[in-house]
This record gives structure tokens, sequence and C-alpha cells, in this order.
């Protein structure tokens, strides 16, 4: 493949960059907790400016074809390289990764968990970027295992140290079932391997040679793809581990839980399970849009059923991520891109939700519904936040949402390479009322929570609530503080800070550029989108 | 018998004393030498002087280590002595390369064990050199007489290391169990053998290949590999012939459980490959089928046993028995054609690796139990409170051994899955997805310990420091360099597995 740019480090020093500053930490004591948190986030930072010059460098004419390509010897035993290249499907992805990491950093900065120990978070933190930016330029089945899997770790141990009450339970299933789905994964990119005469996992070599593959092989051996990318994503069946893990994950985790590593698995059907195996995708693509439907009416319904604010939000996850495996599952050029496009915007939005209802744990000690009410009236900065991501969430035209949702749904109607329409009609109409229980269950928690008076519990002592960001700045709130007596929050509910202001400004700007200008990333996006169908129609026929 | 006796004699005249190549030899050489020196030094120090034992006998390892660079670094032809009976080829440079490290690595790990609990050090160091010069010999040994021999002085040793702690009964009952499992086994292994040698007339393992190539086989053969292999499923613990490794392994000091875990059981895979290789690929009607059902009956037994342990290093014990399964698995495809080549790289690789991350995680349990006194999984509650650094250590070697990348772990199994599937039939695929699943119920074990290091308190909140003494320091040091660089790059070792010379051996 031809080298488009000479910058061919830029991906490598991205993605290895978080851990420079991982071996610097190791060497500082503990105890420095701030200088820890500086090392955390000027590496972040880092790694963002690297990610912002890709972004720069990043040739938009050709976004269809690798850039920044490298192509190394790393394992030539099992004929496997160190292969690393961005295009238009991947660019969104990365630099999402790296914001995301580097923004999470920045609001820890006040908001550490409880269980303190800020050296080993930011660790942590930096290995899961290292893991998350090396998954989406991986242009190598072996290397793109080894990231995929390398997010495991720092993730279980993030919800399982800092998380909530049940979180031991909660991170060791999240473990497992990501583990299950991999293990499969493994084999079927093996039996792959072999079915492709053994000569290299590279994803050019795959696309090439896996169309010729025995439709019956491709049917098994997406079952093994399938089963791995789909309990990362998570589809239903496989969603279970989702709202535990998101709910006792501390905020951060969840943020980036749900922008970036459910992405993960929608990015492998993507970039690896549909390329490379045509028919059989083909064959699985009703059962993922029936599952994928499945899962946004189940997580519509589950969301209704929810009394705390961020097991609702953490099933809306699996309503938003069934719309879009329900536009990967279409085939078509316009439904994977408003899938990718999805995935980028459930990322912002989402994000921003859990870091919403982190915010209101902080202040409230509770995430009941039916607890929190007024939010408006005590801290209106934060209700109007609320407000604004909820309808972002709910796919209101004008906010990124709605360019992840109204598309799929589109695409829907119109199936490609002769799946059958009946059945992805009928699909449509069920996610069409998809998005009406979505307005449902987002409004209502919204009442519940922003609307009317705040409750008794949470006013006592309400003394000066004037200065909203000079309280708070005042009185940082101290690591693992004893909490006060339940009855007397009064004084704590303050309102946006400005370390979260700085935090969260970039999610709600970008959720408002790309709502009002999609065509932004559509245009990075479509091209390579466009080149993929298109080598799928070769083998699949018009 | 004048007859008889005169006839040996009239051989004996032609006999002619062979070439011997000093160079080839010159690993067991220097080990023979350090042996006497050891022993020879041990009866003129004073007890107060004991502590150099191990600094010598660490000095008798890396010297006997050199030459196996030597012979590695010149050259690319096999040598073969004694008529093929011992050959020192690639495949058996890098296992002696991989015994004497892991020694090298026990021999560090026991100091401090033997020096606190007041054991004898000399005689120790004595046996554990013993036993090393049985594996160094059984990577070379071409001959089930050599095989034989090689097996029995690194396991007799052994029986008596795994009772060190005399006063102590659990030590006793370990050292017996083993003694007695491991010598029922050696009959058995003896009886195969000459059933073997009856059938097929030689002990020489390339002839022996030959005969059992040659037409369908009979039913002595038959019994004869069947009983054959079974010899070293005892050795290799796998199920059903497991039952003596999680006591033994239990009562044994804990550097003998690890050098029981890791070289004893690679030097019983080495044997098993050498067989497999050189004298069963005409009896793979028989072997593979056998060897496939005891990778997965150990696998998935070894696993659910492990789930239920609440004592780490009976934890560790079953999950190494478990992993046996794994290393086993690929030898299922030996005799194919497109397997073979990959299932011998697959099981090389495997053991290398498996050594560094199961040392490793033995050195961690030493020194964690040096403080806890107890290897009981809750009393390592809140270890990455006060030792964030043998936490992370430890998280590197569970999750290296649950497979997860990018600690070395992860290629060994990765390259096991490979060789399986490399074959490419039905009872491949079956074979890849027992296997997986496996992976998922080692994981579950291998987490909840790190689970309670991690996320637990302290017992009784007790959170004084751990001092690791400087040895058991470089033990760990060495072992997790070894795993993680084997995960990121883990082209060096798979270089070393990728030897042809042993299945060579059969055209020569």
């Amino acid at each position: 493949m031809e080298t488009l740019t000479d910058q061919n480090w830029l991906l490598s020093v991205g993605v290895f960059l978080p851990l420079v500053g991982v071996l610097v930490m190791m060497f500082i004591p503990r105890d420095d907790e701030s200088t820890h948190k500086t090392i955390g986030i000027v590496t972040a930072g880092a790694t963002l400016v690297i990610g912002l010059i890709t972004l720069l460098n990043f040739d938009y004419d050709q976004s269809e074809k690798l850039q920044f390509f490298v192509d190394a010897e790393w394992i030539p035993v099992i004929n496997s390289n160190y292969t690393v290249g961005l295009d238009g499907i991947s660019l969104p992805l990365y630099v999402l990764s790296m914001a995301v990491t580097f923004l999470v950093m920045i609001y820890t900065w006040d908001n550490m968990p409880d269980a303190g120990n800020p050296k080993a978070f930011y660790m942590l933190m930096l290995v899961l970027q290292t893991g998350m930016a090396g998954t989406f330029v991986a242009q190598d089945l072996i290397l793109f295992f080894v990231f995929f899997e390398v997010v495991l770790l720092p993730m279980y141990f993030m919800i399982g140290v800092w998380g909530g009450e049940n979180r031991k339970y909660a991170s060791l299933k999240f473990f497992l079932y990501t583990m299950f789905g991999s293990a499969f994964m493994l084999v079927a990119f093996l039996a792959l391997f072999f079915q492709t005469d053994a000569v290299s996992f590279g994803f050019a070599h795959l696309v090439d040679a896996g169309a010729s593959v025995d439709r019956d092989v491709q049917i098994w051996i997406f079952a093994g793809m399938f089963l791995g990318f789909a309990v990362k994503v998570p589809m239903f069946p496989f969603h279970t581990w989702l709202p535990d893990a998101h709910t006792q994950a501390p905020t951060q985790g969840s943020v980036i839980l749900a922008a970036i590593l459910l992405k993960l698995g929608t990015y492998g059907f993507v970039r690896i399970a549909i390329p490379m195996l045509p028919e059989g995708a083909k064959a699985w693509a009703p059962v993922i849009g029936i599952l994928a439907v499945i899962g946004i009416i189940y997580g519509a319904l589950g969301c209704l059923a929810q009394t705390d604010m961020k097991r609702l939000i953490a099933f809306s996850s699996v309503a938003h991520m069934g719309f879009v495996m329900l536009g990967i599952a279409t085939l078509t050029e316009f439904g994977i891109n408003a899938a990718i496009f999805g995935m980028v915007a459930h990322g912002l939005i989402t994000g921003m939700l859990f870091f919403l209802a982190g915010s209101v744990k902080h202040r409230y000690h509770t995430l009941e519904i039916k607890r929190l009410s007024g939010m408006l009236v005590q801290a209106p900065r934060l209700g109007w936040i609320l407000g604004f991501s909820a309808m972002a969430s709910l796919g209101l035209p004008g906010l990124a949402g709605f360019w992840g949702e109204f598309p799929v749904i589109l695409s829907a109607y119109n199936p490609n390479f002769g799946l059958s329409e009946e059945l992805f009609r009928t699909l449509m109409v069920i996610a069409a009322v998809g998005t009406v229980l979505a307005a449902a269950y987002l409004l209502w928690l919204y009442q519940r929570t922003a609307f009317g008076e705040p409750s008794d519990e949470f006013t006592s002592g309400h003394g000066s609530s004037d200065g909203d960001g000079a309280h708070h700045g005042a009185t940082p709130q101290p690591v693992g503080a004893a909490v006060n007596d339940d009855a007397d929050h009064g004084d704590e509910i303050y309102d946006v800070t400005p370390i979260e202001w700085v935090a969260w400004t970039p999610f709600l700007v970008f959720i408002v550029v790309f709502g009002v200008y999609p065509q932004l990333m559509f245009q990075v996006i479509d091209p390579a989108v466009t080149d993929m169908v298109a080598r799928l129609g070769e083998t699949l026929g018009p | 018998m004048i007859a008889v006796v005169s006839s040996v004699l009239a051989q004996a005249s032609e006999w002619v004393s062979p070439t011997i190549d000093w160079h080839a030899l010159a690993p067991e050489i220097v080990l023979v030498i350090g042996i006497n020196i050891v022993l020879l030094l041990d009866l003129q120090l004073p007890d107060s002087k004991k502590w150099a034992m191990a600094s010598i006998t660490g000095f008798v390892l890396l010297a006997a280590f050199i030459p196996v660079v030597t012979l590695w670094v010149i050259g690319d032809d096999t040598r073969s002595l004694f008529d093929g009976r011992y050959v020192i080829d690639e495949y058996a440079l890098v296992l002696k390369g991989l015994f004497l490290l892991a020694a090298y690595v026990i021999v560090l790990m026991s100091q401090t064990e033997l020096e606190e609990g007041g054991y004898y050090q000399g005689e120790f160091y004595v046996l554990l050199l013993c036993s090393v010069l049985g594996m160094v010999m059984m990577a070379s040994s071409r001959d089930l007489v050599s095989i034989f021999v090689a097996l029995e002085l690194l396991s007799i040793p052994a029986y008596m290391m795994a009772a060190w702690r005399k006063r102590d009964e659990k030590s006793n009952e370990a050292g017996v169990k083993y003694y007695l499992l491991g010598v029922f086994a050696s009959a058995v292994l003896l009886y195969g053998m000459s059933l073997l040698y009856g059938a097929t007339r030689s002990t020489l393992l390339t002839d022996i290949g030959a005969a059992l190539s040659d037409g369908d086989l009979i039913a002595l053969e038959v019994v004869a590999v069947v009983f054959v292999l079974c010899g070293f499923a005892f050795k290799i613990s796998a199920v059903p012939f497991h039952t003596w490794a999680p006591d033994t392994y239990e009562g044994a000091p804990l550097p003998v459980t690890a050098f029981l875990s890791v070289a004893s059981k690679a030097a019983g895979f080495v044997a098993l490959m050498s067989i497999i290789f050189i004298a069963f690929p005409g009896a793979d009607g028989v072997s593979e089928p056998l060897i496939w059902t005891l990778a997965v009956l150990t696998m998935t037994i070894g696993n659910v046993l492990a789930l239920r342990q609440t004592n780490v290093v009976r934890l560790l014990a079953y999950s190494s028995v478990s992993q046996g399964g794994f290393i086993l698995m690929p030898l299922a495809y030996a005799g194919d054609p497109n397997a073979g080549g990959s299932a011998l790289n697959a099981v090389i690789v495997y053991l290398l690796v498996y050594a560094f991350m199961n040392l490793g995680a033995f050195a961690v349990v030493m020194a964690v139990t040096r403080k806890t006194r107890s290897a009981e999984m809750s009393a390592f509650g809140g270890l990455f409170g006060y030792a964030p650094g043998l936490a992370t250590a430890m998280t590197i070697f569970f999750a290296s051994l649950a497979g997860i990348p990018p600690l070395g772990g992860w290629f060994a199994k990765f390259n096991a899955f490979r060789a399986v599937l490399d074959a490419g039939t039905t009872s491949a695929y079956v074979l890849a997805a027992i296997a997986a699943v496996n992976t998922v119920i080692a994981a579950a074990y291998y987490m909840r310990v790190l689970r309670i290091v991690w996320m637990d308190d302290a017992p009784d909140g007790d959170t004084s420091p751990i001092v690791t003494p400087a040895p058991i320091a470089a033990a760990l040091g060495l072992t997790v360099i070894g795993t993680i660089v084997l995960g990121v790059l883990p082209n060096i070792v798979a270089r070393f597995g990728d030897v042809d010379t042993l299945t060579g051996a059969l055209g020569s």
C-alpha cells in the first residue's frame, strides 16, 4: 500500500504516549497526589495534541485510504505484523477516544472517587487510552486482538476498586462476559487465517481473501466474531453485564465505557466481521437486525422501569447501540454511515449523561429518581445541561443524536444486497416506536428530576446559593470525606463548578456542532464506507 | 553359561570407545562438577556460612548455561552422540536453557525460605542440581533407556525436596504421596517401555518410530503406547493422573512447589514430545485420541476444581494442572502434516512462557506469605493498598496466566490455539471451542484472586509494609520482565520454538 504522508510516526506516538506517562508515574510516590493528576492530564493532553495533529494532517480527499500507514515486522513466526493505519471510519473514533480520556482526567481533578489513590487511577486510565486508541488504528487481527484485550484489565480494576457498593460482582461479570466473547473471537480469527491460506493477519489481505471462503464456513467464522463483538456492543441478549457495570462503575469509568469501549464492538463489526466475511455478514444480517431492534425496545422498556438515574442511562445505551447495530445490519452505505455517526454521537451524549449522573450523585448522594426533584431550582445550570443532554439523547433534530438515529431508520426501509425488505421494514417500524419510547423515558426522567420543587430532604439548611462556582472552589470536596447526615445535604447542592465546565463544554459544543452540521463528520466517514460497501457488492452482487 | 559369557566377551573385544563431543556434553559436565563442589563445600562450611551455598549453586547453574549459549551460537548442525541416543539440537538447547534458568530462579526463591526455616541448605542444593541434571539430560535423550534414567534422576531428588520441611506433617505427606504415585507411574512407564522394546526390538526412538510406522499396529504395540503415555501423564499431572499434585504442591516448601510445577512438569513434557514426535508418529491413531481426551479432561477438571479453592497455593496447583491441559492440547495434532510443526512450536513456547509466569506467581505468593503466614485467599486482602508493587507483580502474573494481552500468557495460549486450528479438522475445532470456554473459567478464578488483592481490605487491618528479601525481589524482577517482554515481543520466544530438527530426526 502506498504511503500517503511521511508522518507515519504519528499513530504509534499517539497510541503509546500514554504509557510514557504511566512509566513516569510509577516512580513517583503515591502520596504526591496532585503531581500524579498533573502528569496524567499533561500526558493525556499531549496525546490529544498528537491526535489533533493527526486530524490536521489527514488527507480528507482520500479518506477511504489508510493513512499514516505503518507495516513493520512484529511476530513473523505467526505472520502477524505491527500494522497501523487510519481511514475515515477510524479517525472520528480515534480522536474521540483521546478527547474523552483527556476530559475525563480533567473532571477527575476535583472528583476523585471515594477510594482515593489517584496514582493508580490515572495510570489505569492511561493504559486504557493506549488500548482504545490502538484498537482503532490496528490493521492486523492479532494486533487488534491485543489492543482489544488491553482495555479489559484497567476497566476491571476501575469498576472493582473505585465503583459502587456492588462493584465486585459487576466488575467480574463485565470481565467474564467480555473474556467469553473474545475467546471465541480469537478462535474465529484463527479460523479465518487458516481458511485464507495462512498467509497474513493483515486486514487488507483478509478483506481480499475472505470473500472467497465457502459460505458455510463464513457463517461459522462470523458466528465466532459475532460473539466477541456482540458482547462488547452489547447486543441483546448479551447485554446483561452492561447495566451492572455502568451502574457500579465510577463516573469516569461509566463515561469511558459508554463513550469508547462499547464502540470497540460496533467498530469490530464494521471494520472486521462484515468486510472480511461478506457472505457470513449477509446471512447474519437479519439476525443482527432482529436482535438490534429487540435491544431498542427492550432497552427502552428497561429504562421506563428504572428507579435509578444511572441505571436508566445505562439501559438507554442498550437501546442506542441497537440503532447503531440496525444501521450496520442493513449493509447499506446510508445505514453504516449513520451507524458510525451514531457511535460518536452516542459517545458524546451518553458520556455527557454519565458525567451528569456522577455530578448529581456527588451533590445529592443518591441517584434515586423519586428522591430528586427541582434540580432546575437548586442548580439551574446543571438542570439545563441535563435537559439539553436528554434532548440530544432522544434524537432531537439539530443535535448530534438525531443523525445517528433518523438515517438508520430510513436505511432500514431499503436494505442492501437482497436482504428481506419485509423484515427490515418491519424492523424499521418497531425501531421508530423505539424513538418514541426514548422520548418518553428521557422526558419522564427530566420531568421527575428537574421540574417541581426541591424535595425537603435537600433543602434544609439551604443557605447561600448565589456563588455557584466560587462556593465549590472555596470548599473542594475532600477525597473520601465523611458524608454528613442524610438529612443535611442542603448546603451541598451547588451548581456546575469551573472544572466541570472545562470538562463538559467540549461535549456540549460538539453535540451542537455535529447536530447542526453533520456533514463535518459524514464527509470523513462516507468515502471509506462507500468503498467498503462497494467491495461487499463485488461478492454479494448488486 | 560359559558360551554366553564368552560371546559377551567376544563382543566386548570389538567394542570401541565412542567418540565423545565434549563441547556438546559440557552443560552436563559442568553440572556434575558443580554438584561435587557443592557437596564437598557443604561438608567444610560452618553453619554460619551456609548461606553461601545458594550463591555457589547459582553460579554453577549460570556456568552450565554458558556452554548452552555457545552451542546455540556456534551451530545449526545437530550433534548426535552414541548412535543418536543422545542428541544436542536446537530443540534440546532451548529446553536446557529453560531448565537452567528456571532452576536459577528457584535458587533465588529457596534462599530465604531455607535460611529462615532453618532447613538443611547444602543437601537441598545438591538435590536440586541433581534434578536439574536429569532435566538437562532429558532434553537430549532419544532412547528409552536414557529417557528413563533422566526421568528417575530428576524425580528422586524431587521426592525428597517435597518433604524438606521435615517437622511439618503436610510436607511429609507431600513427599510420601509424590513418591508413591511417582514410583507407580515409573512402573507403568517402564512396563510400557518394556512392551515397546519387545514389539519393536529397539530402545532407540528413531528405530521405534520406523517400526511403528511399518504397517498396522498390533495389539501389543497399542498397549505399549498407551502405557508409555499414561506413565508420562502422571509426570505432567494430567487428569485423571493428577491426584498427587494439589496435596504435594500445598505441602511442599513453596520453592519446591514452583520447581515441580514448572521445571519438573516441563521435563515431563519434553520427554513426551520426544517420544510422540520421534517414536509415535506411526501410532497417531492411538496417541492422538488419547491425548485429545487427556487434554480436554485436564483443562476442564483442573479448572473446575480450581474454581472451588480458597487457598492460593492449592489454586495455583489446580491452575497448573489446567495449564498442563493447554500445553497438551497441540500434541493431539502432532502427527498432522499441517499442524505437526506448529504443535511442537506451541508446546515449546508455552513451556517457556509458562515458566516465567508461574515461577513469578509462586515468588509473589512467597513474598506475601512471609508476612501473612497464610496462603488463604483472604490473607491477600488489601495487598494493593499496602504493597502496591507486589500487588502489581501479582496482577501481571495472574493476568498472564489468564491469557490477557499484552502479557506473555496470551501468546502461549494463542499459539496453542493456532496449532490446533492448523489441523483444521472438526475435532480440532471442537477442542478449540472447549479450550476457549476453559480460558473463561480460568479467568474467573484468576480474577477472583486479583479482586481480593485489589478490592478487599486487609484482614485485621494489618497494613504493615512487606519487606521483600533481595533474592526474591531479583526473582520477581526477572519473571516480571520476562512475562511482559514475551507478551509484547513474542517473536523472541516464538523463534526459539521454531525448531524443526526434532522431526528432522525421523529422516536421519
